[in-house]
Formats: structure tokens, sequence, C-alpha cells
């Protein structure tokens, strides 16, 4: 089917013929009684994983089911951050295939998704964080990933709102900086590669939960859910903080528990911050949207939860350490708070492989920080179903990694302890 | 933020407690018979239960002591609090 090309001269052609003639940016198609791949779950990282098995391994009679709406869940509601400067190999190689495959997404999809590697700066109040963010500027330039440390004036330069004086509780005693790094539009993210699918004869079905999996001695034949049963042989589950749920119907436990997320944002102001700043040491993390909001992600709830709301005291925490770092920023008022439900494994590492039932894969524990690996995720975990085997770079993200002991700990390299 | 019956103090704000995870999970009497898998399902996996969940609970700023609750974690209402030791009551 053909779509309209994006490009800046439909756009004012289109704004001068008074925004008529726009097509829908994809169907809203019945589901077929049978598929030859699903994948659960319509976020970035589902519909992502779709247009790559479209894409590049010609697998095009496939569906992606959605209980709500697309880019309804984790994908519409994180902060939006992207980066790769992880500390261990692993990690480094998922985040930055990831990192580089944002370089080029919007001319990919031919969609904007506002990629702006504007820099991400990790702030360092301790000696134990210097030395630690140190090692982690080592490990990043050992692997690839650029990565460099700033003095506390150098930060400040690159970042004019920050409170460098000493005065403070924990003052600012350097900072790593990622130029590579930055922040993408989430929306358009669900929508870029919805429209990039279905271009590509993928249906998106939306409404739609799964409430059921069965299979027989060779593994999954069909999904039940709340439109009727779809057979399919390959069922990719990326589903995120429910994914313990739709495992379960296979009878597959996993390592992960959900827990509430929450972010807020102030209300909208001029640009005055130009990058991104986080702070594991104090919990904070913010950055300016296009529209002009403070965009300020605070941390997970104490307790498991399938809410998708979170306490307010955990908000304040992360506004009293963004108040000290950004004193400018006191009066502002915040607009709105909410949250999200963030599946996390103990090793605060994602899986994305196989599981113990023929035809299922999964691709999840992405807990606190999901959406910069949206590309890379959807790309390496469609290979995986499509193969039938994990692509080199998700090969150590298995499940099993937790009976061998062969962890990948990011929990205690993490940028922002949660 | 949650306002959680404490068996032995009554109702407390949540930051007085720690939450501790699943219920209910027994550590192994013999470890070293265990084998790689046996020993990940304890260490790892974990129910993450949509619905009523068996969780301790720890009253840290209070008390100081261990207990269990059942709750709905789909609304985060408390429906039972009993003492460590004790089975889980019908929700």
């Amino acid at each position: 089917m053909s779509k309209q090309s994006f490009s800046a001269l439909s756009l004012i052609w289109r704004g001068l013929s008074r925004h008529r003639g726009w097509q829908k940016q994809w169907r809203k198609p019945e589901p077929r009684a049978s598929y030859d791949a699903i994948i659960v779950g319509g976020g970035g990282h589902g519909l992502g994983a779709a247009y790559y098995l479209a894409k590049e391994h010609g697998l095009t009679n496939i569906a992606v089911l959605e209980k709500g709406w697309i880019g309804g869940g984790n994908t519409g509601r994180n902060t939006t951050i992207i980066r790769s400067n992880y500390l261990f190999n692993e990690s480094a190689a998922l985040y930055d295939h990831s990192l580089k495959l944002w370089e080029s997404l919007a001319q990919v999809l031919n969609y904007n998704v506002m990629f702006s590697p504007r820099g991400v700066m990790m702030l360092a109040h301790t000696v134990h964080d210097v030395q630690v963010s140190k090692r982690h500027v080592h490990a990043n330039r050992c692997n690839g990933v650029d990565n460099e440390w700033l003095e506390p004036a150098q930060a400040k330069e690159f970042c004019p709102p920050l409170n460098i004086e000493d005065n403070i509780r924990y003052p600012v005693l350097g900072a790593a900086l990622q130029r590579r790094g930055g922040t993408a539009r989430h929306d358009a993210v669900a929508w870029g590669y919805a429209r990039a699918a279905d271009a590509l004869g993928v249906d998106i079905i939306e409404n739609c939960e799964v409430t059921g999996i069965r299979r027989d001695a060779s593994g999954v034949t069909a999904l039940e859910t709340t439109r009727g049963v779809i057979q399919s042989r390959k069922v990719g589950v990326s589903a995120a903080g429910h994914t313990s749920v739709i495992l379960g119907m296979a009878g597959v436990k996993l390592p992960l528990e959900s827990f509430p997320l929450q972010a807020l944002v102030s209300e909208p102001i001029k640009p005055i911050f130009p990058c991104v700043v986080m702070s594991n040491t104090i919990h904070a993390y913010i950055s300016q949207s296009d529209k002009g909001e403070l965009v300020i992600g605070a941390g997970t709830d104490a307790y498991t939860s399938y809410t998708q709301r979170g306490a307010l005291h955990i908000n304040t925490h992360t506004l009293d350490a963004i108040c000290e770092l950004f004193p400018n920023f006191r009066r502002l008022r915040m607009l709105r708070n909410w949250g999200g439900i963030v599946d996390v494994t103990p090793d605060r590492s994602p899986i994305i492989a196989k599981t113990p039932v023929p035809g299922l894969y999964v691709n999840c524990g992405w807990g606190t920080g999901g959406f910069k690996a949206t590309p890379g995720s959807a790309h390496v975990f469609a290979w995986t179903i499509a193969r039938d085997e994990p692509h080199p770079i998700n090969a150590p993200f298995t499940i099993e990694r937790f009976r061998d002991g062969t962890l990948i700990d990011e929990a205690a390299a993490a940028a922002v302890a949660h | 933020m949650l306002l959680i019956p404490c068996p032995y103090c009554g109702e407390r704000p949540e930051i007085e407690f720690t939450h501790g995870g699943q219920a209910h999970l027994v550590r192994p009497v013999q470890p070293a018979d265990l084998d790689d898998e046996q020993w990940a399902q304890f260490l790892y996996m974990r129910t993450n239960t949509k619905g009523v969940h068996a969780e301790r609970w720890r009253h840290a700023r209070g008390c100081g002591r261990f207990f269990n609750a059942l709750r709905d974690t789909t609304t985060d209402h408390f429906l039972a609090v009993y003492k460590s030791g004790e089975a889980p009551p019908a929700a």
C-alpha cells in the first residue's frame, strides 16, 4: 500500500492547502484468524520489533496486539532520555547499538522522532562518585562509547542553570558527559514505528487484550484474546510491567517484580535547559521538552504494584534535589505527574530471549530505563523471533543467566539508583 | 502515601515501613542439596502477582518488627495483616 512521504515540501504544501488530504497513519484492521508471528504489546519495543520483522526478516503476515492504545503505556510515560554509557561490555554493546539506530531513525522511518543529541551529563557529588564516574568514562571509551569527564566549572559551562557552589549538602564535584546522548519524542517513536510497520502490511490491533496462551507439545499454538482466538506459532511478548502476567498464562515464571515509577513536568517556560542532567546520589534527572516543560523523573515506589500511580513523597524527594541543584527552578509550579509500571530484574539488566516454551519469546526487564533502548531492543528481538536464536548482542540477556550466575549487574552501576 | 496497619502499632504512614517482597519464601534447610535451577527459583523467581499478594513488611521506623500482609496490587488496598510465621488468612 502507498503511504504519504513526509518532507519539508509536503508539510508546506499541506499547510497551504488547509491540511486537507492527510492520510491516516495506520489502518485499524480486524484481527485475522492466524498470523505467522504475533507481538504482544504495542509500545515502542513491540511496534519496533514488528517493523524489523517485516523490514529485515520478510515476515509480513504479523500482528501487534495492544490491550489499550499504542504508545499508551511506558512509551508515553517515560522521561525520554537516551544514552549508552553503561559500564559492562554486554550493556554497552546493546545500548550503543540502540543509540546508533536512534541517530538515523527519523530518516529510516520517514517520521520525525525528534531525536536530539543534546548531551547527557551525570553528576558526581562525593569522592566515591568521582571515582565511579571516571571508571565509567574509561570503561565506555574502551568500548568505543563516548563519555568524558568534566570539572565543575566545565559542567556549569555546559549547563548554565547548574549550581556548583560548595555550600549545598551535596556539592557538584564534577560530571561525566555523553555528548551523543539526549532525548527524543516518545509518542513519535510509537507512531513512527506503527506507521512504518503498517505500510509493510503489519496489522496493529488495539483494544485487544491477551487472556490466555494455548500450547501443544511442540510449543505455542494460539492466543486467546478479548477479540477472539488468534492462531500463531511464534509469539513475542513485549509487555513491560505486565510481562509476568502474560508469561504466567504459559506457565513461565520470571525473575521480575513490577513497581510504579513516576515522572512529572513543570509548567512550560522559555528555553533555559540545554541538556539532560542526572544525579544518582541525590536522585534527580531533568531535561526540558520542546514544549518548554521541565521533564523530571522520580524514583520507584518501595512496593510492587500494578496501579500506574505512586506516592507523592517519592516526587517531593526528587524535587528537593532539583531545587538544590537548580535554585532558579524553586518557584516553578509542577503541572502534572503520573506513573507507569516497570518490570525490574534482580541485576537491573533486561531479558531478550527465548523462553522454555518453543515459539514463545520475551523482551522484558527494562526496569526504569527502557525507552533509550527502543530501536536496538526491537531490532535484536525481531532477529531472535525470526531466527529462533539470539542476535550476538542479546545473547547474554537470557533468563538462564540467573540460574548460571552470569548476571550483568548494572544494578551496582546504574545511572540513578531505584 | 499508604497508611499501613502494623499488627503491633496500628495504622502508620508508609514512610515508617520497608517493603520486604514476596512472603512465605522459605530458605532451603540444606542449600547444598539444591541444584542451580532450584537455587535460582529460591533466589530470583517471583510470582509478581497482579491481584492479592502476600508480602512481607517491616515497621522499620516504628516497632522494628516484621509482619506479613495481603495487599491487592491492582488497588494497593491492604486486605489483611498477620504475624510472621502465621498462615495467610483467607482474603
